[in-house]
């Protein structure tokens, strides 16, 4: 018999509570990005600015997304399979993007490399400052999603693999990345959701100008700003399906291949 | 506590556990429910508890009618496999657990719960975790829980299933003697044969969620009521559609004209019994249970032909 | 190995003697020496990885912000709108967390053992947070709570202000961190199995006692985590409350939005020491994860 502490009464409190707080707000920004038709939608996502916004948003996090592929396990691998001292306070400082607010980020990030860089690295203003920023805050969800796996791997498997005569490169492509590669999927899908609609971290050192460096999230805050709800709605809605999609796609696929893999 | 139970039936989806099963169990007794996996013994328990509640058919226990009464109510205590314990909580306080929930007073809680680690014999580690005990520690733990409140009735949901063999021995032993020391109505649910027969007063065989037979382990050794009963409890030479028990196959010292010949295939020393397999004259294969004693009289080895002398063979009409 | 034509394979020893031998036992250093570069390759890039993404931004905050000394950093942290947005931050994470840590457990207990339809649909939902942008979160709000959103005639007949005002702050951190406590719950949740519980009942504990004496502590480590996650994610929101809160100084500012607020004006010290309130509390969050992660199942210590 199920146990929970209240029966009907507790169920419709956490539905009120997740209605209240999620359901109705999502359901208000559809029927927002909808309220002129689909002509005023298709023209709110598809004014130059807006095209720029999402372009400049989907190729960034891209790019991001795979870089973190490859660092991520990297850095994985080196947290689980190598040893020295201090890998305990480098294996905390992973989760400092999720735990540090992201303006602080930005701050951070423009003191560090922006105008006063006390290593003469100026990126502030442009494009790159948008791939530096996307990848500080996407930092932990690679690593932190290969690293279980990674500790869990048989290594049987490769010493079974290398026993017959397997060098440690075929090794490593034919054995372990198979094996990694459904939990390298599903920490590109959370990177690439958290990367997409990313706003706090990227306002400051981007500068925001348009059709340069101003990612989707900042475009969405000008509408709003301007009181044109309707636009903003429309390309949030363009934001959080890509979303959605590449989340559902992607963990499908994760899911398929470690069927193989188990 | 006498419980009843009267035309139970319980499906999971398309899954029979239970159809239509009657029991009786008096008040006072020591009854075992005993069955392959899937057969529907712990189901059946569970029901008793509370735990579960049939589709079909009552549950009395005590002359009231608890069918549709939760677990909390109906006054009986549940002893599980795994032993549930309350990780959190010392073994004081796991078996405390139940008279606190009643709000019973600081000092009685202490005196019964002392009480009953003694009769356990856990005293002493009433401030130990149960990650400190070991498993057989762990189902003594058990019990004085579930006694703690005074049941009406005691279930055990295969008991000692999680245990090492020795400990197992020791601890059915222990549920023996104890029963006979409180008395309290106890039903307690195995697929172990031996353990069944050693231990209930009465065994009640389950297969595929119906009973084949009820009755005390003598009787159904010595009369039992189909092939599955008899298949199931004790051990058993199947030849076509006859049945014979091991032990009742004569070896003769001499062939006197009685008997049919066999090969000795093959001597099996088990400690005190002796396990014969043989090859018959047609080419069917059984094996006969014999002492050390007469396995050392006959100077049985392999090779050997000699002469058995089959018991009348048992036959249940389909 | 050696294959003649016919259906046959002849295996032929390796070759022995002490000669062979050490070629093994030089192969085997070589291997070795190969293995131990390639690890000091990927510590390497990875550790200056890292080193350039968060160690040098994290020592520039504090550089920066004790750069001119200790004096100008207690001016900023002794400024009204400093304490106030500190002192509003705090507030707003004392609401929602609670909040999102019962509707976690609830949800945890119902997802894992109730028994219905649309589990699915449920943890889509709640996983929702995830994958959008606080911008956008910020938007939906205003358009269900706003003046001229849906609930906006009515909250402004019943007198409430949810937008502009410190409830729509509560409501935006509470969305953006919704999901930690109960992905974290669910797991300890499943892992605890119902045998207890079930124990309990037949012990003749109510629904409620079984919750809080067995059920709560058996979970526990797991829902501190979720809490832990809860509470980092909800002191850092800027997006989200960005918008929801109109920032007015002094009064729906909280500390992210200070940093904002500060640095626009060009007060350096006075965003940088905000910012460094704020990473410090991040750090005490990293240190608490990692104290908590050896307790709780699924994660990892290294």
């Amino acid at each position: 018999m199920p146990v929970r502490p209240t029966g009907a009464l507790g169920k419709g409190l956490l539905g009120i509570y997740l209605t209240a707080l999620v359901l109705l707000p999502v359901a208000a920004l559809l029927a927002k990005s909808s309220s002129g038709g689909t002509s005023a939608f298709w023209r709110a996502i598809s004014s130059p600015e807006a095209v720029a916004a999402i372009k400049l948003t989907l190729i960034a996090t891209a790019i991001v997304v795979v870089v973190n592929a490859v660092f991520g396990t990297l850095i994985a691998w080196m947290l689980v399979r190598d040893e020295f001292r201090g890998k305990g306070v480098v294996n905390s400082m992973i989760d400092l993007p999720f735990a540090l607010p992201t303006i602080v980020a930005g701050v951070v990030l423009l003191a560090l490399y922006g105008k006063d860089s006390p290593v003469g690295v100026n990126v502030a203003f442009t494009r790159v400052a948008v791939g530096v920023a996307l990848l500080f805050v996407t930092l932990p969800f690679v690593v932190r999603s290969v690293q279980p796996v990674l500790h869990e791997l048989d290594l049987s498997m490769e010493e079974a693999a290398a026993s017959l005569g397997a060098r440690s490169g075929t090794v490593l492509r034919r054995i372990v990345l198979p094996s990694l590669a459904p939990a390298i999927i599903s920490g590109v899908a959370l990177s690439f959701a958290r990367a997409v609609g990313e706003f706090g971290s990227l306002v400051l050192i981007t500068g925001n100008l348009p059709f340069k460096t101003e990612v989707g999230s900042v475009y969405i805050f000008g509408q709003i700003e301007n009181d044109s709800l309707p636009a903003a709605a429309a390309v949030s809605v363009v934001l959080l399906a890509a979303a959605l999609v590449v989340l559902g796609v992607l963990s499908l696929a994760s899911r398929r291949l470690s069927r193989h893999v188990q | 506590m006498a419980i009843e139970v009267r035309n139970v039936g319980k499906r999971f989806g398309d899954f029979v556990a239970l159809d239509d099963v009657s029991i009786s169990v008096g008040d006072g007794a020591l009854t075992a429910l005993l069955g392959p996996s899937g057969s529907g013994k712990s189901t059946l328990l569970r029901i008793i508890a509370g735990l579960e509640a049939p589709d079909t058919g009552e549950v009395v226990i005590g002359g009231e009618d608890v069918t549709r009464a939760p677990a909390r109510t109906r006054g009986v205590g549940f002893v599980f496999q795994h032993y549930a314990p309350f990780k959190h909580m010392t073994v004081h306080d796991n078996v405390a657990f139940g008279l606190s929930v009643r709000r019973r007073p600081k000092d009685e809680i202490g005196t019964r719960v002392k009480e009953l680690l003694g009769l356990v014999r856990l005293d002493g580690l009433a401030e130990r975790y149960p990650s400190q005990l070991s498993g057989g520690q762990l189902q003594r733990m058990a019990l004085a829980r579930a006694l703690a409140v005074q049941p009406q009735v005691l279930l055990l949901d295969e008991p000692f299933g999680a245990l090492d063999a020795q400990v197992r021995a020791e601890l059915r032993e222990w549920l023996r003697r104890l029963h006979d020391e409180i008395h309290v109505t106890t039903v307690f649910v195995t697929h172990d044969q031996e353990e069944a027969m050693e231990v209930a007063e009465q065994i009640v065989v389950m297969n595929d969620g119906r009973i084949e037979q009820t009755g005390s382990p003598r009787h159904l050794y010595e009369s039992p009521a189909n092939e599955f009963v008899m298949s199931f409890i004790g051990p058993v030479n199947r030849l076509g559609d006859a049945f014979l028990r091991p032990h009742d196959i004569q070896i003769l010292p001499e062939a006197d004209g009685t008997g049919t010949e066999a090969l000795v295939v093959r001597v099996v020393h088990l400690g005190f019994e002796v396990r014969v397999e043989l090859k018959l004259h047609d080419g069917r294969d059984i094996w006969a249970q014999v002492t050390r004693e007469e396995a050392q009289q006959l100077e049985l080895s392999e090779g050997q032909i000699l002469t058995v002398r089959l018991p009348a063979p048992r036959v249940f009409s389909a | 190995m050696s294959n003649s034509g016919q259906n046959t394979v002849t295996i032929s020893p390796a070759p022995s003697g002490r000669l062979a031998q050490s070629a093994a036992g030089d192969a085997e250093r070589a291997a070795e020496r190969a293995a131990r570069a390639r690890r000091l390759t990927v510590r390497t890039i990875a550790l200056g990885y890292l080193a350039l993404l968060l160690l040098a931004p994290v020592a520039m905050i504090f550089y920066r912000t004790f750069e001119h000394g200790l004096a100008p950093v207690w001016d900023a942290i002794a400024a009204p709108n400093a304490q106030h947005a500190f002192w509003l931050s705090l507030e707003v994470v004392a609401i929602a967390v609670p909040l999102n840590t019962a509707f976690g457990i609830g949800m945890a207990l119902l997802l894992e053992r109730g028994h219905f339809r649309g589990k699915g649909l449920l943890g889509l939902l709640i996983d929702l947070p995830f994958a959008i942008s606080p911008v956008v979160v910020g938007l939906s709000l205003v358009l269900v709570y706003g003046k001229t959103g849906w609930f906006g005639d009515w909250l402004s007949e019943q007198g409430i202000q949810i937008i502009f005002s410190v409830p729509g702050i509560v409501l935006a951190t509470a969305f953006v961190s919704l999901p930690f406590v109960v992905r974290e719950t669910i797991p300890v949740l499943r892992e605890l199995g119902t045998d207890a519980e079930q124990a309990a009942e037949t012990l003749g504990a109510s629904g409620w006692q079984t919750f809080w004496r067995v059920t709560l502590p058996g979970i526990r480590w797991g829902v501190v985590y979720g809490v832990v996650l809860t509470t980092a994610r909800a002191l850092g929101e800027f997006g989200a409350v960005s918008i929801v809160s109109g920032r007015i100084e002094g009064q729906t500012q909280t500390l992210p939005l200070y940093v904002q607020d500060r640095f626009e004006n060009f007060d350096s010290t006075g965003a940088y020491t905000a910012a460094v309130v704020l990473a410090l509390l991040a750090m005490a969050t990293l240190l608490l994860m990692n104290l908590l992660t050896r307790r709780t199942r699924g994660r990892m210590a290294t």
